[in-house]
C-alpha cells in the first residue's frame, strides 16, 4: 500500500543515477540542438542514454528481454525525462508503441516485437488520433481489409507522436470484425509520413497517410476495445508523471532566479508577491505529483478506481503544468520572453503535454463519470 | 528485560486491557486506573502516568483499546496541548498538580494566547503581568479563545519586560480561570455561533509557582503549545467520536465529548462539506450541467490530492525519512478547497442561497457552509502567514522584514486597543 506514498530506498537511487546521466547527456544546449533537427533526436545518442540503464526495457516483462518493473519505477523515468527535457522517442516507443503491445499481443506477437524494443534497437509509436481529433477509439475511420495479399489500411493518421521517425506503428483501425489494431513498418509501402511542424520544438508529432498499406494483426482482430483503452489509461499516467517533473523543474529555476534577480537593492525572492507567489506554485506541483505517483502505484495495484486517478492526475498535471510555466516566464520577466533564456523549452512542452492526450476539462469529466456521477 | 517492539507491546497491552477493563468504572475512575498503569499514555515517561514506549508504537496501543472498546485517556480541547507543553517545561509541582486531573478530564484547560492587537503577530502580546509583592498579577485582555467560560485553568502568554525586544519580554503562565479577576464574555461569530470568548483581566493574579519555565522565555514555551495544536488539528475529528455502546462509563463520555465538542459543531461547515457536493448535484439536478460538473470536479480532485499529500507526507515520517516539502501544505490545500466547495455550493443553492436557517435547504446547513469557510483561510495561522512559513521555511527565501525585533518592545509602533 505504501508504494502509493513513498519510493523505496533502491527506487529513490535509480531516480539519482538517472537525474545524473540526463543531466549529464541532456543539458539544454543538447535540447536546443535536437529540437532544430527534423527527427527531433539522434539514434545513436539516445541508444547510448538508453542502454546506460535499461529504459526501454523497464516495463516489458522478462520472457520478452525486459525487467519486468513496475508503473512506479517508470514514472520515475518519465518524470526525470520530463525534468530534463530529454529529446527521444521514449513516450512513443515504451509507453503508447510498448503498451499496445503488452496488452493486445498474443504471446508470440509480444516474443517477437517486444525484445528489439527492450534493447533499443526499435523505435515505435502508436497512431490512433485522426483528424476529427478524438483522444479515445470514437474517431476512429482508418479501414482494415482482407485481401489476398494480406490486411490493407486505407486512410490517415494525425498526431502522431515521433510518427515520422518511428520503426514500427501500430495502428487502431475499423476491421469488419470491429476496432481492431494493427502494427506496419515505417517504410511500409503505401505509407506516407509527414512531420508536423511542433509548437513544442521538443516534441515531434507526424501526419500518415495510408493508401493500401500492409498490415499484421496485434491481437485478435476486433477485440482492440479493451485493450486499446487500457493502454491509454497507462498513457495518461504515464504523461502525468512526465509532466509533474516538467513543472517541478520550472519552479525550482524560477526560484533559484528570484533568488539572484536583484531590484530596487534586494533580490527579487524577498518580495513578498513574490514569496506567496513561489508557495501557491510548491501547493499546485505537489498536489499534481501526489496524484501522478498515487496513479502509477495504482496501476501497479490492479485498483478498480484506476481510471478515475488517472483521469485526475493527468487534469491536475496540467492544470499545474501550464500554471508553473505562466509564472516561471513572469518571475523571469522580460527575459523569460526571449528565446535565449530556457524557460519557454518547457514552457511550451507544458502547454503540449496540457492538450496531448486530452486536457484538463476532458479529464475532469471523465473522472466524475468514472466515479459514477 | 523484554524487548519492545510491536507484538510485545500488544501482547502486554491486550493482556492488562483484558485484566482491567470494564464498562462498569465511572469515567474518572477507570482514567485514574489507566494513568496509574503507563497505558494511558504509553509514550509519556513513566514517571509522569507513561510507559516510556517510542511515539511509533502507540498506534498498537490504540488499535488494542479499539479492539476490546475501552474508553482511553481524556484527549479533546486544550488539555492535551497543556498537557505537552507542562510535560515539556514544567516544574514537578505543576506536573503533580495538573497532569493526572488532565488525564482524567477532571479539568478544563483554555489557552489565552491571541489578543484583539495581536492575531497572526502571537508574540506582539500586551496583556502584562507584574510581580507586586508576593504574586504576578494581570492586566489586559485576550480572545478566541474556546470554553475560556468553563475552564479551570488557563495557559496565558503575558509581557512581563517592556524594556526587552518583542520575543524576549514575555512569559508563560497557568493562570486560575475561576477568579475574581477574570471576565468573560462570548464572542459572536458571522455565522452566528459563539465558540469563542474574550478574556478580560483585572488585577488577576497568578501564584509564583504557576510561572512555567522561566521569566523571559514565554516565546519558547508558546511555539511548543503551537506545534502540538498544529499537529493535532488533524486528529480532533477522530478524538470526537464516542462509542455508541450502552454501559455507565460509556454514557459519561459521551457527555464528555458533547459537552466539550459543542464549540466544534460548524467545524465541519468550515471546511466546505465537499462530501456533499454529488449529493446535492443530484438533488438539484444540476449534476447534468457541464459547468457545475467541472466545478466539482477541481474541488474533489483537489481534495483527493492533498489527501494523497499528507498521506505522502505521514509515510515519510513513518520511515524515518527527511519529509520533503508535502508536510507544510496541507493547511493552505484544505482553505482553498473549502473555498472553492462554497463556490459550487452556492452555485448548486442558485436563490436558495439567499436563505438560511429552517427556509434553507437541508435546515440551513448548507448556508452555514457560505458563511463558515471564512473562517478557515484565517483559524490557526492565516493563508498569508502559511504562505510565508512554506516560502522561508521550505523554499528558504528570504524573511520578512520586521519593525520590531531589535528594540525594547516599548518602542514598537503598535495597535491601539480600547
Amino acid at each position: 500500500m505504501t508504494v502509493k506514498f513513498s519510493f523505496s530506498n533502491e527506487q529513490e537511487e535509480f531516480r539519482s543515477n538517472l537525474r545524473r546521466l540526463l543531466a549529464d547527456r541532456s543539458p539544454t544546449k543538447e535540447v536546443r540542438r535536437l529540437m532544430e533537427t527534423d527527427q527531433g533526436y539522434e539514434r545513436d545518442e539516445w541508444k547510448a542514454i538508453n542502454n546506460a540503464l535499461g529504459l526501454t526495457a523497464i516495463r516489458i516483462p522478462e520472457d520478452c528481454g525486459g525487467y519486468g518493473l513496475s508503473f512506479g519505477d517508470q514514472g520515475i523515468v518519465l518524470e526525470e525525462m520530463g525534468r530534463a527535457l530529454l529529446c527521444a522517442p521514449y513516450f512513443a516507443t515504451a509507453v503508447l508503441a510498448a503498451g499496445a503491445i503488452i496488452n493486445a499481443g498474443t504471446e508470440a506477437e509480444k516474443e517477437a516485437l517486444l525484445p528489439c524494443i527492450a534493447a533499443g534497437e526499435t523505435t515505435a509509436t502508436l497512431a490512433w488520433v485522426e483528424d476529427n481529433a478524438r483522444w479515445d477509439a470514437e474517431g476512429t475511420a482508418l479501414t482494415a481489409t482482407a485481401e489476398s495479399s494480406g490486411v490493407m489500411l486505407n486512410g490517415h493518421k494525425t498526431y502522431v507522436v515521433d510518427g515520422h521517425t518511428a520503426d514500427l506503428i501500430v495502428v487502431l483501425a475499423h476491421a469488419p470484425q470491429g476496432l481492431s489494431l494493427f502494427t506496419v513498418d515505417g517504410t511500409a509501402a503505401g505509407l506516407t509520413r509527414r512531420a508536423l511542424k511542433s509548437m513544442d520544438p521538443t516534441r515531434k508529432f507526424a501526419r500518415l497517410e495510408f493508401d493500401r498499406v500492409n498490415a499484421r494483426p496485434l491481437g485478435v482482430v476486433g477485440e482492440a476495445a479493451a485493450p486499446f483503452a487500457r493502454t491509454m489509461i497507462e498513457a495518461t499516467v504515464c504523461l502525468a508523471n512526465e509532466m509533474v517533473g516538467g513543472a517541478e523543474r520550472l519552479r525550482e529555476d524560477a526560484l533559484a532566479y528570484a533568488m539572484m534577480r536583484m531590484q530596487f537593492g534586494r533580490p527579487i525572492a524577498s518580495f513578498q508577491s513574490m514569496k506567496h507567489k513561489q508557495a501557491d506554485m510548491l501547493l499546485e506541483v505537489e498536489l499534481a505529483k501526489s496524484a501522478a505517483y498515487y496513479a502509477a502505484a495504482s496501476l501497479d495495484d490492479g485498483d478498480d478506481d484506476v481510471a478515475a486517478s488517472a483521469h485526475l492526475a493527468k487534469a491536475l498535471a496540467s492544470d499545474a503544468y501550464t500554471q508553473t510555466a505562466i509564472h516561471a516566464v513572469q518571475i523571469h520577466g522580460g527575459i523569460g520572453f526571449t528565446w535565449d533564456n530556457d524557460t519557454h523549452l518547457w514552457f511550451k512542452r507544458a502547454k503540449s503535454s496540457e492538450v496531448l492526450l486530452g486536457d484538463a476539462q476532458y479529464h475532469r469529466e471523465l473522472m466524475l463519470q468514472n466515479w459514477a456521477a | 528485560m523484554t524487548e519492545i517492539n510491536e507484538e510485545t507491546v500488544r501482547a502486554e497491552a491486550r493482556a492488562w486491557l483484558e485484566e482491567n477493563w470494564s464498562t462498569d468504572y465511572g469515567l474518572v475512575e477507570w482514567r485514574r486506573k489507566l494513568a496509574e498503569s503507563g497505558w494511558g499514555v504509553p509514550h509519556w515517561p513513566s514517571r509522569w502516568y507513561g510507559g516510556d514506549l517510542p511515539v511509533g508504537l502507540v498506534p498498537v496501543v490504540e488499535e488494542e483499546f479499539k479492539r476490546i472498546g475501552a474508553v482511553g485517556v481524556a484527549k479533546v480541547g486544550i488539555r492535551t496541548l497543556a498537557a505537552a507543553t507542562i510535560l515539556a517545561h514544567g516544574t514537578d509541582l505543576q506536573k503533580e498538580k495538573f497532569l493526572l486531573r488532565i488525564l482524567t478530564g477532571e479539568d478544563i484547560w483554555c489557552q489565552l494566547f491571541s489578543e484583539p492587537g495581536s492575531g497572526s503577530d502571537v508574540a506582539g502580546a500586551v496583556t502584562r503581568a507584574e510581580f507586586r509583592g508576593n504574586q504576578w498579577v494581570v492586566n489586559g485582555q485576550k480572545v478566541w479563545t474556546t470554553s475560556a467560560h468553563k475552564a479551570h485553568w488557563g495557559l496565558l502568554l503575558a509581557r512581563t519586560d517592556w524594556d526587552q525586544p518583542k520575543h524576549r519580554g514575555l512569559s508563560y503562565f497557568v493562570i486560575d480561570m475561576k477568579q475574581p479577576g477574570i471576565t468573560v464574555q462570548s464572542l459572536r461569530q458571522m455565522n452566528g455561533y459563539a465558540s469563542f470568548n474574550q478574556v478580560f483581566f483585572t488585577d488577576a493574579k497568578v501564584e509564583p509557582e504557576m510561572l512555567v519555565s522561566e521569566v523571559g522565555n514565554g516565546w519558547a514555551v508558546t511555539t511548543t503549545t503551537l506545534m502540538h495544536e498544529r499537529r493535532g488539528a488533524d486528529a480532533l475529528r477522530s478524538w470526537a467520536i464516542a462509542s455508541d455502546k450502552p454501559g455507565r462509563i460509556y454514557d459519561e463520555e459521551r457527555d464528555e465529548v458533547r459537552t466539550t465538542m459543542e464549540p466544534y459543531k460548524w467545524y465541519p461547515q468550515r471546511v466546505g462539506r465537499i462530501d456533499l457536493l454529488l449529493e446535492r448535484a443530484r438533488a438539484t439536478g444540476k449534476i447534468d450541467d457541464p459547468v457545475i460538473r467541472q466545478e466539482i470536479a477541481k474541488v474533489l480532485a483537489m481534495s483527493k490530492a492533498a489527501e494523497w499529500t499528507a498521506r505522502r507526507a505521514r509515510t515519510a515520517q513513518e520511515q524515518g525519512r527527511p519529509q520533503g516539502p508535502e508536510g507544510s501544505l496541507g493547511k493552505l490545500a484544505s482553505s482553498l478547497v473549502a473555498r472553492a466547495a462554497a463556490r459550487v455550493h452556492t452555485s448548486l443553492l442558485g436563490p436558495d442561497a439567499l436563505l438560511t436557517g429552517e427556509d434553507g435547504p437541508m435546515n440551513g446547513l448548507l448556508a452555514e457552509i457560505l458563511v463558515s469557510v471564512p473562517a478557515c483561510s484565517i483559524a490557526g495561522g492565516t493563508d498569508e502567514i502559511q504562505r510565508n512559513i512554506i516560502s522561508e521555511r521550505v523554499l528558504n527565501m528570504p524573511r520578512e522584514r520586521t519593525g520590531d525585533t531589535d528594540k525594547p518592545f516599548k518602542d514598537v509602533p503598535r495597535n491601539i486597543v480600547a
